[in-house]
Order: structure tokens, then C-alpha cells, then sequence
């Protein structure tokens, strides 16, 4: 299956801001899953850009735009084949052992209402967990401004994919598994082709192998999901991470479509 | 190595916040003579515009308390809540000086603490007290002056220099601009009956008294102060002082940076029209309009400087 | 616990003291404790001058303090300093090898030496930096080794500091008023000099440039800002490197190279020594919700464009969970045995431990694995019934937050009290330089002193003070000099 991506992100600043350094996270790597056709980021302001790779194995840029700045445009544009296979996750870039991803952060913490999601640390057991999370909570796309910790957004009504991705990772920890966040782009499994922010999962080390889970479709993730960062948890998987100097207030607008093509 | 941007905007807001508060203790010791001392007391006319001079009239209105020598001469010293008070100037200096120590001589750190400390040590409400009071910060005004003209000539110092020189020319502009406005009877022409006193207390705030009376032989007239505090370069605090210090500063700033700007080109051009300033002429053209002009054109060299040096 | 070890006069008290340190015992009862203490005075009031001050936590602003400073030295005789700056020398090779593994080819976990989820379960090892190989390969280059002592040869390593260790403004602060004030003492011992420090640190720093920084490179101290309380030793270090100060705002990164801006337009910055935590250095990796720090801070670093001192991730090498086995560390990189021994350790996260730990909670130390400055600390001997309560239910319910040690009994140092000289408990920070060529000890240190009675809590934040320390060049007091020649003549009347 051929995904087509196309991401914007549209800051508007209320004043000029001298200056505006952004890490961003959105390169896909090919894995035994996906192929990345072509991938293109545009910035709409003089700016300048550095690759490089991030501790986790991600494909990072950073991106330095000097002042005055009004307003930006990050423009993600994309293709990803998508391999039909069962099996694990094979071929990413994986500095560190599965042992890393037990480790519990302060944004995944479990509590009674997570562990109680469930038993069991094999494949079986994490596809119930992704199903158990989804028919517990109900999803709501629309992006929240911060990310909150596992147990805030448990004891929330609706949640948003980066929540349940944060809540799968939380049990399976708790239970032992190793799990990690997953950012990325996907098919909405809906109608519902737009949405306002890039997806999140997650993968949980089972088997011998990371498969991955996402909890927003309640089961494993299949052919529509086009993978492109991963960490402990979701700050450390944020497709855009920046920081600008300047007064005033920022407007942001994301707008994200993904097709089958 | 050239000077940090961030340590040139302390030090240049260090020469700002110590001659405010310099300014202040003046302005309030001025008052209080002119409220108390003086053969016809002025009343609360006159710290109602020494709220005005120092840009306090929201501030204090918004304390609710009736204005009053009492109630004012605390308000401009120390009262913490409001940017225009001695202690709040004087914490925000000794904030800067703190942060940029190695680039100070020890002489000029301590006028600095000592101030800070005299005017955080507990007191009474007494008229006489407050008078001690700025006579104090006069005297650490003077002593911080004296230990940054002592330092070595670099940077440090004329960072400091520039920021006392833009503070002093917005003081002397707003006072005269004020109590102008104040002693101008209603349909009475400059230049008309005046109150003596009142003009002694524009002179003692710019302590000007004596540059007076060695410049001008004839008693005092209105237009003669008025020519003292615009275009008398003699007396330090007069405009054409406080431009051609800008001047200075800046000239031997950009002999160490290697460069000039947008500072340099409007601190010069407006040295160029301040050497032709005529004080009679601004009179009779509006006096009024020349001084916020002037207020304007000072706060936008302010801004000009700021990015120059990249004060952030 | 037994009678302490006290390290002028021994076991033997006043009067019998260690023979090699007989002469400094004279001296102390030479001169009288009215004269120490006005001398000592004379001392504080110059600290407070300077603004030696420290912020106490939990206390507002104005509450600056100065560290107490104690007059009389605490001595390390010429060949106690020798095998002692050996021993400190393998472990911080150690630490640095340590880091370099752990954050590169883990031959460590490989080798099966450190449990991997004691490494991978910890916050201190930060994945965000895994990859980078800071320049030269330095990773702690300014290492504090902390020290206690029991007896004439039993030095132990209490603690770690391989992030940013503090302390050696006081090392240097110590000494000149020393100097100042008992003159005598430099002319009866040959006290080896502690004020090459500053040039030994920028020699360090500099040695450490990116190779792109050519033949002058630009070295900055980089504080939080004049509200730290540690500002001082921040702005005491660049002053007397001759280095600039900057904070986070100074600092600004394009296309991954740093700058700092001045008056004069960018300069470009090589090596960093950096007084700010990991958590705050770069807000686009770290803690994206803090407005501190320099964003693409670490993109430069990855990139080899900068040298940051000491380097991000160190944490994983002075945790309280790793302590516990640096004795094996040191084994597995020095190929050798330690020559400073670690405190025996309890880890509470091992059920055998715990249980020993829990029956002998009025006998042991208690610390929190993550905490400092003496906070979250239970000493045992000298805990009331309450305190042992409070510890025994937290470590119950998180037994791998804890270690235990067994209370040493640490050697004692002279120190002027209201009641004279009278020994009192020290422990010992000595400062060690890695460079990308040398490994060097400096001759002195920070001696820290309990000054309650009987007190083993030596943090400046619980009631401590420092004391100068000094490193005798050889075993012979020297002979005081003549001045033959050097007055006006006195004969011919």
C-alpha cells in the first residue's frame, strides 16, 4: 500500500520573534514495513538546516531561522510504501536493547485504573491491551496543548492517540514489557482524512521482536501507519520541539492528511 | 574580547536606575522645601506634580490615598510596588551591578550596596527623616559617580555614562515641561509674574542654584532658567549636556567596537540641532511641543542604542 | 563506634600529637584561642566583604550566608598526598572510561560487571546523548572526589561528583586568607600552591577544544545567573581565568555552532564549562517546558562543534546506585585493583541487603540514592526513635530509592570552638583535572568540617563550615629562613 503525507504546521506570531530553533522529528527511516518513496520538509523563511541523528536512532533536523519572523510554514510532503508483514519490526536503527524501554518516566507512570487494564506480557496479551484501552476510553483527535502524564489522562472521559499511546506504554512497563512511543502518520481508519496533529502508538518488545500496537484503533498497528520517531515516552518523540525569542503571543495551526494513493 | 551584550545592557541600566533614584531623592528634597520650607508653602499642588515629573500620577491614584506630603514623599522613596521609587531603583541597580561584579570596581559595587542597604534599614515617617533619607542616597549617588569616573577608562564605564546621560536628559526635559506648565498662569504669558520659590525648586532638583547665580547676574526670570536647563552645556544637567555626553559615550563605544550605527547617527544629528537651539525661540514657538519632541526623540535613541549593543 | 582518629594529634590527644605534625601542634598551643579567634573573625568578615555567599535552601533570597571557615588546617603529609593522588587518578580514568563505554559499545554490561537495568532503569543515563562522543573523549574533566578518613592509611571514597562539582573557590578563598592571616605556617611547613588552579582548568578546557577550534580557543563559564547560589564561584572562576561569564541568553546557536553576543557583533564558543544541570542546558531536548537554557545546545555538541564541560549524561557515573560498584568499574578498566577502597554498601534494592539494613537501622547510615546535600539522609546512632520510624516505613515501601553504609567513624580535624580546640569531624573534596592529555590532581582540596559536637553531617546547608587543606611538599618542616643580610645592621653602636 502507497501513503501519501502532507503535513503543515503554520505558526502565526503576534510579534516579530528575533529568532526560532527547532528540533523536528519527522524523517522516516525504511524498516521491513515501510519504504520511504520520497520525503520532502519546506520551510517558508530563510532558515538554516542540520541533519543529524538522534540518541534513539531518529532522524532529526534542526532548524535555525533568524528574525524578524511573522509567521512560519513547515511543509511535510510525502510518500511511504507499506509492506503487508506479520511479523516484528526489523531494520531501524537500534542503538539501545530492549532493556531501555522499562524504564518508567514521570509521563508514564501507571496507576491502579492502568494496571488494572489487563494481564500477561506476550503478543496476545499487548493486543488486548491496545483493545482494552481503546473500548475504555473514547478518542478524541483534537490535539491538547500539552502533553500530560499517563495517569492525568487516565482519569480523563476522551483522550487523544499521544494519551492511550502513553497509557499503553505505562501497563506494558508495569507488567515488565518493554514499550516504546511511536510518532507518525496514519490512515485516520475513519472518514475522517484531516486531522490536526501527526499520530502516535506504540511498540511493545515481546517475542523476541517490537510490534506495534495502536491503541486509537484498539489492536496492531497495520498497513496504514507510517513510522517516524520513537523514545521513552511522548517528549521525547515530539515531531517538533522549539524554543522562540521574541514578545508575544504564538498561533498555531496543523493540519495533516494522509491517503492511500 | 568585546564586552557581552547582556553585561553592557546592566551596566547601562545601572546608570539609568542610579540617576533616577538620584533624580528622585532631588525631586522629593526639593519638594519638601518648597511644601514646607518655603516662605509661602506651595501645599499639595506640589506633590501632585512631583508625581507627575517622575510619571507616578496612575500609579498612585491607583493606592487611593489622597495626595499629601506624607503620603507622596513615601510613595517616591519607598514604596516597593512601582517602578518609580527610590527602592524600587535602587533594587533594580543593585540587581544589574550584581550581575555583571567583575566588570565594577569594588568602590562602585559598595555605593551601590550601601545605598540599598541605608534605604532597607527600618525607619520612621518623619518629614526631617526622609530629608536624612535622600540626603544618603544623594551622598551614594555621588560616591557611585565617583568610583565609576575612577574606573578604568573602558567599555564599563561608558556604558554606564550613556545610560546616566539618556536617564538625566528624559528627567531635566519632564521637569521642565511640568513645573513650566504648573507656574504658567491661566491667559498669562511666559515670561510673566512668577513664583520665585517654585523656579528655586527647579533649580535645586538639577542642582543648578549656583551655576544660576554664576551665570546669570539679574536675578531670577523665567526664560534665563529656562535657557540654563536647555542649552547651557556648563551646567551637567542641562539637555545640551546630557546630548553632547551621549555623544561622548557613544564616539568612544564605537572606537572599541569597530563600528557606528543607527545611535551614533541619531545622538549626532541631534547634538547638531541642539547647538542651534535658541531657548528664547523655543519659547515663543512652544516650549510644550519641543520638550515632548524632544522626550520622544530621547526614548527612541533609548530603543536605537538597545539594538545597536543587541541589549536583547 | 570507637574513639575517632584525629589527624593532628592522633589517638594520643593535645599532647601527644602525631610526631610528624608535632610542630603544628606547637602551634596551636602557641598561639592563643582569643588570638585564633579574632584572626578567625578577620577571616569572615573578608568572605562577607567578597560575597562569599551561599543561598540555603528553602530560605528566601536575602538569606546569604557565608560557610564558616575554621582557622586551624587540616594537614596530608607529603607521601599520605602521593598514594592518595594515585588512587584518585585510576578512579576518575575509571569514571571517564566508564562514561565512554556506556554511552558508546557498553563492553561493561557486554561483560556482564553492572546489572543492565542499572543502567537502563536509571533517569541518569540520558539516551538523548547516547552516540555522542564528546571532543577527545573527555567526558568528566573536572572531577570532586569526596574522601573520609578512619585511620593513619584508611582513606575511603565516600562519593562521586563527576556533573559540576563545587567547592574550589573555597579551596582558593581558604588559602589566601591563610596566608593572610597565619603567615608563620607557610614559612614552618612547605604547603604546595593551590592558585595554579585557574590556569590548570583553562589548560584543561582548552585542551579539550573541537579540533575546528584552532590555536585560541574561545572558553566561557556558563552560569544559571546571580541568583544561583553558587554564583559566586561561577563569577570567581571567569574572573580569575579571564574568561567570560555568560547565561543562557548569551548564548545563541546557528546552524549548529555556538555564539555569544557582544557589543561588537557574535564571537564563536569552543569549550563550554558549564554550571547549569543537564535538565537545563537545552530546551529543544530537555525539558521542553523550561524557557532556561541554550536551544540547539546539543545539536551543536553532537555535531563536534563545541566542547561542553563537564559533559552531558555524567550523571550515570556518580549515581548512588552506581557507587556501589565502582570498586568493580575501576577493576574492569584499570585491569588492576582499586587503590582507594569504596564504603561498604548496602543496596536496599537487594532483599538480603534490606533486611540487614532494617535490623540495624539505629547502627547504619541511611541515603536516598538520588539526593544531596545531606537532605534524605538517615544517621543512625545519633537519630531519635521517630526519625529511625520514618526511614524504616519509606525504605519498606521504596527500598530501591535507598543504600546504607555503616556510620565510620571519620577522622577528626582541631577546630577552634567556644570551648578552645576541641576535635571535630572533616571530610575531603580534593579537585581532579582530566585533560585531553593529562590526568592531574591538584595539591589541596576542600576540607569540610561538622562543627556541632560529635556532628558527622558536614554539608554547609546542615551547619557545616571548611577548613584550608594543606599538602606538605616533603616530610621536613623547613628551616624558617635567615634574614642575614637582608636588615639594616645593628652592630657598631
Amino acid at each position: 500500500m502507497r501513503l501519501s503525507v502532507h503535513h503543515e504546521t503554520r505558526y502565526r506570531f503576534t510579534e516579530p520573534q528575533a529568532r526560532i530553533v527547532q528540533l523536528l522529528r519527522l524523517f522516516p527511516a525504511d524498516t521491513s514495513h515501510q519504504t520511504v518513496v520520497n520525503w520532502r520538509i519546506d520551510v517558508d523563511c530563510d532558515a538554516r538546516l542540520r541533519d543529524s541523528i538522534d540518541g534513539y536512532g531518529n532522524i532529526t533536523r534542526m532548524l535555525y531561522a533568524e528574525g524578524p519572523v511573522e509567521t512560519l510554514l513547515l511543509t511535510v510532503s510525502g510518500e511511504a510504501l507499506l509492506t503487508e508483514d506479520d511479523g516484528p519490526i526489523k531494520g531501524t536503527d537500534e542503538p539501545f536493547p530492549p532493556e531501555l524501554f522499562r524504564r518508567v518516566t514521570s509521563l508514564t507512570r501507571a496507576d491502579a485504573v492502568i494496571e488494572g487494564l489487563g494481564q500477561g506480557d506476550d503478543l496476545p496479551a499487548m493486543t488486548a491491551l491496545a483493545a482494552a484501552i481503546h473500548a475504555r476510553w473514547s478518542l478524541d483527535r483534537r490535539p491538547t496543548p500539552t502533553i500530560r502524564t499517563a495517569i492525568e489522562a487516565a482519569g480523563d472521559e476522551r483522550l487523544g492517540p499521544r494519551d492511550m499511546a502513553q497509557i499503553f506504554i505505562a501497563a506494558a512497563r508495569a507488567r515488565g514489557v518493554p514499550a516504546r512511543y511511536v510518532s507518525g502518520y496514519s490512515l485516520s481508519g475513519d472518514d475522517e482524512r484531516r486531522t490536526a496533529a501527526p499520530h502516535a502508538w506504540a511498540e511493545a518488545y515481546v517475542a523476541g521482536g517490537w510490534y506495534a500496537f495502536d491503541p486509537a484503533i484498539g489492536g496492531r498497528s497495520g498497513l496504514d501507519h507510517v513510522r517516524v520517531a520513537v523514545a521513552l515516552d511522548a517528549a521525547g518523540a515530539a515531531p517538533i520541539a522549539g524554543v522562540r525569542m521574541g514578545a508575544g503571543e504564538e498561533e498555531l495551526d496543523v493540519d495533516v492528511r494522509v491517503e492511500g494513493a | 574580547m568585546a564586552m557581552l551584550s547582556r553585561t553592557a545592557a546592566s551596566l547601562y541600566w545601572l546608570g539609568r536606575y542610579v540617576e533616577r533614584a538620584d533624580f528622585l531623592a532631588r525631586l522629593v528634597e526639593a519638594t519638601v522645601r518648597l511644601d514646607a520650607l518655603s516662605s509661602r508653602p506651595a501645599g499639595d499642588a506640589a506633590w501632585a506634580s512631583a508625581l507627575a515629573v517622575s510619571y507616578t500620577e496612575d500609579s498612585f491614584a491607583a493606592t487611593g490615598e489622597a495626595v499629601g506630603q506624607g503620603s507622596v514623599a513615601r510613595f517616591l522613596t519607598c514604596d516597593r510596588s512601582h517602578a518609580g521609587s527610590i527602592l524600587w531603583c535602587l533594587d533594580a541597580a543593585r540587581n544589574n551591578a550584581k550581575a555583571v561584579r567583575t566588570a565594577l570596581t569594588r568602590d562602585a559595587w559598595t555605593a551601590i550596596n550601601r545605598a540599598w542597604i541605608v534605604f532597607n534599614a527600618p525607619r520612621g515617617e518623619e518629614g526631617e527623616d526622609i530629608l536624612n533619607l535622600v540626603e544618603a542616597i544623594k551622598a551614594e549617588a555621588r560616591g557611585f559617580e565617583g568610583a565609576v569616573q575612577r574606573m578604568m577608562k573602558n567599555e564599563a564605564t561608558w556604558f554606564v555614562q550613556l545610560g546616566a546621560a539618556i536617564e538625566r536628559a528624559d528627567n531635566t526635559a519632564r521637569l521642565i515641561d511640568v513645573k513650566y506648565h504648573l507656574l504658567l498662569p491661566e491667559g498669562e504669558a511666559v515670561g510673566g509674574a512668577i513664583d520665585r520659590d517654585q523656579w528655586t525648586t527647579i533649580l535645586q532638583t538639577v542642582s543648578a542654584v549656583t551655576a544660576y547665580r554664576w551665570l546669570y547676574s539679574e536675578g531670577l526670570k523665567p526664560a534665563n532658567v529656562i535657557e540654563l536647563l536647555l542649552s547651557r552645556g556648563e551646567v551637567p544637567r542641562s539637555l545640551a549636556a546630557c546630548v553632547d555626553e551621549t555623544v561622548e559615550m557613544l564616539n568612544m563605544l564605537g572606537k572599541r567596537t569597530g563600528f557606528q550605527g543607527e545611535a551614533d547617527r541619531m545622538a549626532r544629528a541631534r547634538l547638531a540641532r541642539m547647538q542651534k537651539t535658541r531657548a528664547h525661540e523655543v519659547i515663543v514657538s512652544g516650549l510644550h511641543e519641543y520638550l515632548n519632541a524632544f522626550i520622544r526623540e530621547n526614548a527612541m535613541l533609548d530603543a536605537a542604542i538597545a539594538r545597536q549593543f543587541r541589549f536583547i | 563506634m570507637g574513639q575517632a582518629f584525629d589527624e593532628i594529634w592522633g589517638h594520643g590527644g593535645p599532647d601527644h600529637p602525631r610526631t610528624d605534625l608535632a610542630a603544628l601542634a606547637r602551634w596551636m598551643r602557641g598561639v592563643p584561642p582569643h588570638e585564633l579567634k579574632r584572626r578567625l573573625q578577620s577571616a569572615e568578615a573578608t568572605f562577607r566583604q567578597l560575597g562569599i555567599t551561599f543561598a540555603v535552601y528553602g530560605d528566601s533570597e536575602a538569606a546569604e550566608r557565608i560557610i564558616p571557615f575554621d582557622i586551624v588546617p587540616r594537614v596530608f603529609m607529603a607521601d599520605e598526598w602521593a598514594r592518595l593522588s594515585q588512587g584518585l587518578i585510576q578512579r576518575t580514568q575509571a569514571i571517564n572510561a566508564f562514561l565512554d563505554d556506556i554511552y558508546g559499545e557498553r563492553r561493561i554490561l557486554k561483560a556482564g560487571v553492572l546489572p543492565p537495568d542499572l543502567i537502563f532503569g536509571n533517569a541518569q543515563f540520558r539516551p538523548e546523548i547516547a552516540g555522542i562522543r564528546p571532543p577527545h573523549g573527555v567526558w568528566a574533566h573536572i572531577c570532586g572526589i569526596d574522601l573520609v578518613r578512619t585511620g593513619p592509611d584508611e582513606f575511603y571514597v565516600l562519593e562521586d561528583n563527576a556533573r559540576t562539582p563545587s567547592g574550589v573557590s573555597y579551596m582558593l578563598e581558604n588559602r589566601e586568607a591563610m596566608i593572610r592571616l597565619c603567615p608563620e605556617l607557610f614559612r614552618n611547613f612547605r604547603v604546595a600552591a593551590v592558585d595554579s588552579y585557574p590556569d590548570r582548568l583553562l589548560e584543561t578546557m582548552r585542551s579539550v577544544a573541537p579540533p575546528g577550534a584552532g590555536a585560541h580557543p574561545t572558553c566561557v563559564v556558563l552560569t544559571p545567573g546571580h541568583f544561583n547560589s553558587a554564583y559566586y564561584e561561577h563569577s570567581f572562576l571567569a574572573d580569575s581565568m579571564g574568561v567570560e561569564l555568560v547565561e543562557p541568553a548569551d548564548l545563541l546557536v546557528d546552524d549548529d555552532v555556538v555564539w555569544m553576543q557582544t557589543i561588537a557583533g557574535r564571537v564563536r564558543v569552543d569549550v563550554i564549562y558549564r554550571r547549569i544541570d543537564d535538565d537545563f542546558i537545552d530546551p529543544v531536548v530537555f525539558r521542553p517546558e523550561s524557557l532556561l537554557g541554550v536551544p540547539g545546545l546539543i545539536s551543536a555538541y553532537r555535531a563536534g562543534n563545541v566542547a561542553l564541560v563537564n559533559a552531558p549524561g555524567n550523571g550515570i557515573a556518580d549515581d548512588k546506585a552506581i557507587y556501589s560498584y565502582m570498586p568493580e568499574i575501576v577493576r574492569f578498566y584499570a585491569e588492576a585493583e582499586p587503590l582507594l577502597p569504596n564504603v561498604e554498601t548496602w543496596r536496599c534494592r537487594e532483599p538480603q541487603a534490606l533486611k540487614y539494613v532494617l535490623d540495624h537501622l539505629d547502627e547504619v547510615v541511611v541515603k536516598l540514592v538520588d539526593g544531596s546535600g545531606g537532605y534524605g539522609m538517615l544517621v543512625g546512632p545519633t537519630a531519635s526513635k521517630q526519625e529511625i520510624e520514618d526511614f524504616r516505613r519509606a525504605l519498606i515501601a521504596e527500598p530501591q530509592r535507598y543504600i546504607a553504609q555503616p556510620t565510620l567513624a571519620l577522622s577528626t580535624v582541631p577546630t577552634l570552638t567556644e570551648q578552645g580546640l576541641a576535635p571535630r569531624h572533616v571530610d575531603f573534596r580534593p579537585f581532579v583535572l582530566t585533560g585531553a592529555q593529562t590526568v592531574q590532581v591538584v595539591p589541596g582540596g576542600l576540607t569540610r568540617v561538622a562543627l556541632k559536637e560529635g556532628s558527622l553531617v558536614v554539608n554547609s546547608s546542615q551547619g557545616g563550615g571548611t577548613k584550608d587543606s594543606f599538602v606538605l611538599m616533603d616530610d621536613a618542616p623547613v628551616q624558617s629562613q635567615t634574614m642575614g643580610g637582608m636588615t639594616q645592621s645593628q652592630g657598631g653602636r
